[in-house]
């Protein structure tokens, strides 16, 4: 009976620490992930004003249905105007995460998309803090 | 009235809708659906197998985005025959996981599909010793040996600067005690222009895409190789219309006697984003 009540302690215990794990680690987990490397890449399209357009239509054609036309948001997905990604995440952190997703939590990789392409979605993405 | 209102929407394709298909007919990438979207492809493929009447092959695909690492997908097959008949051929479906979360040099998709069909003239893959004769006897023969299959693929793909490559290798079981017959194919594509326009624009280079791509079949499990085997090789190209079409083409060539010795395959493709939280109004 002791062994019993021991495993179920022990159980409850695993369940109750991995589930603050994963609480810990959702939502911004990714940012802890990327490697130094891709942290501190640089944008060939920086500020240009072209990369940003360019980056707007790709935004519109594979973003905007899930994080809202104007990346506000939607129900289920969250915001790109947020500190997070506007003052947290450089831009080499979002290419990142544009390639790699984070498909545990539902955002798909996007290496489908030539990497000037990713620069330039990252390059719309940031001009949105202006 | 809200359902009735979804449905017209739906249909009349209101939506903008997106699509970034790579051009290959037979091999798989290891690219999934997006979750929650619905994907209506319609692939076709004609040829004329020698001593035989020319055919058409026809498939009607729903592939669904269940998760970003799984993509489920329904086939309905038909074919019509020169100077025979026009039949439905059954269908399949299939399921396609992808174990490794995040993008690497190589990325590993497991498939396991599941078929019944009778004189199936979509050529989706080729495996065991499939060849020109296969195409010779009428359709009232033909469908009556129904297949009922199991199949597995290993899925591998690389993407790396702009070029896509593919490879797949394929093994089939009749569930009627045939034996494990294999297959494979590979193909390679890159978008004529990588970064993006400006401006909105139908017909700049980078919705464009081409590649080639090969397959064909490696025998079966008692005889496994080269010997009597198909093997199709031709370029291909698609165009991603900005209303989130697809349309995709390629001309294929027989490399041996026991080929076809030329198939034309064409696709349209439709994407449809978050389809159910739109049935649902949600968006």
């Amino acid at each position: 009976m002791t062994r019993v009540l021991w495993w179920v302690y022990s159980s409850a215990a695993l369940f109750g620490i991995l589930s603050l794990l994963a609480f810990a680690t959702a939502d911004g987990a990714w940012l802890a992930r990327v490697p130094a490397n891709d942290h501190q890449k640089t944008n060939p399209y920086q500020g240009q004003a072209e990369a940003i357009s360019a980056g707007r239509n790709i935004f519109v054609e594979h973003c905007a249905h899930c994080h809202g036309e104007n990346a506000e948001g939607t129900k289920k997905r969250p915001p790109l105007r947020s500190s997070r990604v506007q003052q947290e995440a450089s831009m080499g952190d979002l290419h990142w995460l544009l390639y790699n997703g984070n498909m545990k939590k539902g955002m798909p990789s996007w290496a489908k998309l030539p990497d000037p392409q990713l620069w330039q979605l990252v390059t719309y993405l940031k001009s949105l803090q202006q | 009235m809200k359902h009735l209102r979804a449905w017209i929407l739906l249909f009349a394709g209101a939506w903008p809708l997106a699509a970034q298909e790579r051009p290959y007919f037979v091999t798989y990438s290891h690219e999934m659906e997006e979750p929650g979207n619905l994907e209506i492809e319609m692939f076709n493929a004609a040829g004329t197998p020698k001593g035989a009447n020319s055919f058409l092959g026809s498939t009607l695909e729903l592939g669904y985005g269940v998760k970003t690492w799984w993509t489920s997908e329904f086939y309905l097959d038909g074919q019509s025959t020169a100077n025979d008949s026009t039949i439905f051929t059954g269908f399949r479906w299939e399921n396609r996981f992808r174990p490794l979360m995040g993008e690497h040099w190589i990325n590993p998709v497991l498939y396991v599909e599941f078929e019944n069909t009778a004189a199936d003239k979509a050529l989706r893959e080729v495996v065991g010793h499939d060849g020109n004769a296969d195409f010779a006897d009428p359709n009232a023969v033909a469908r009556e040996e129904h297949e009922r299959e199991m199949e597995l693929k290993l899925i591998l793909g690389s993407n790396f600067r702009g070029f896509n490559l593919s490879e797949n290798i394929i093994a089939e079981k009749n569930l009627a005690n045939e034996p494990w017959e294999f297959g494979y194919s590979w193909a390679v594509s890159r978008p004529l222009k990588l970064a993006a326009s400006a401006h909105k624009c139908a017909f700049c280079a980078e919705r464009f895409q081409a590649g080639v791509e090969m397959y064909g079949g490696l025998g079966d499990r008692y005889s496994f190789g080269l010997n009597q085997t198909s093997h199709y090789f031709g370029p291909t190209l698609n165009w991603s219309a900005p209303g989130g079409t697809t349309f995709s083409f390629s001309p294929q060539f027989g490399l041996n006697d026991y080929s076809i010795p030329r198939l034309y395959r064409f696709a349209v493709s439709y994407e449809i984003e978050q389809f159910f939280a739109r049935l649902r109004g949600e968006r």
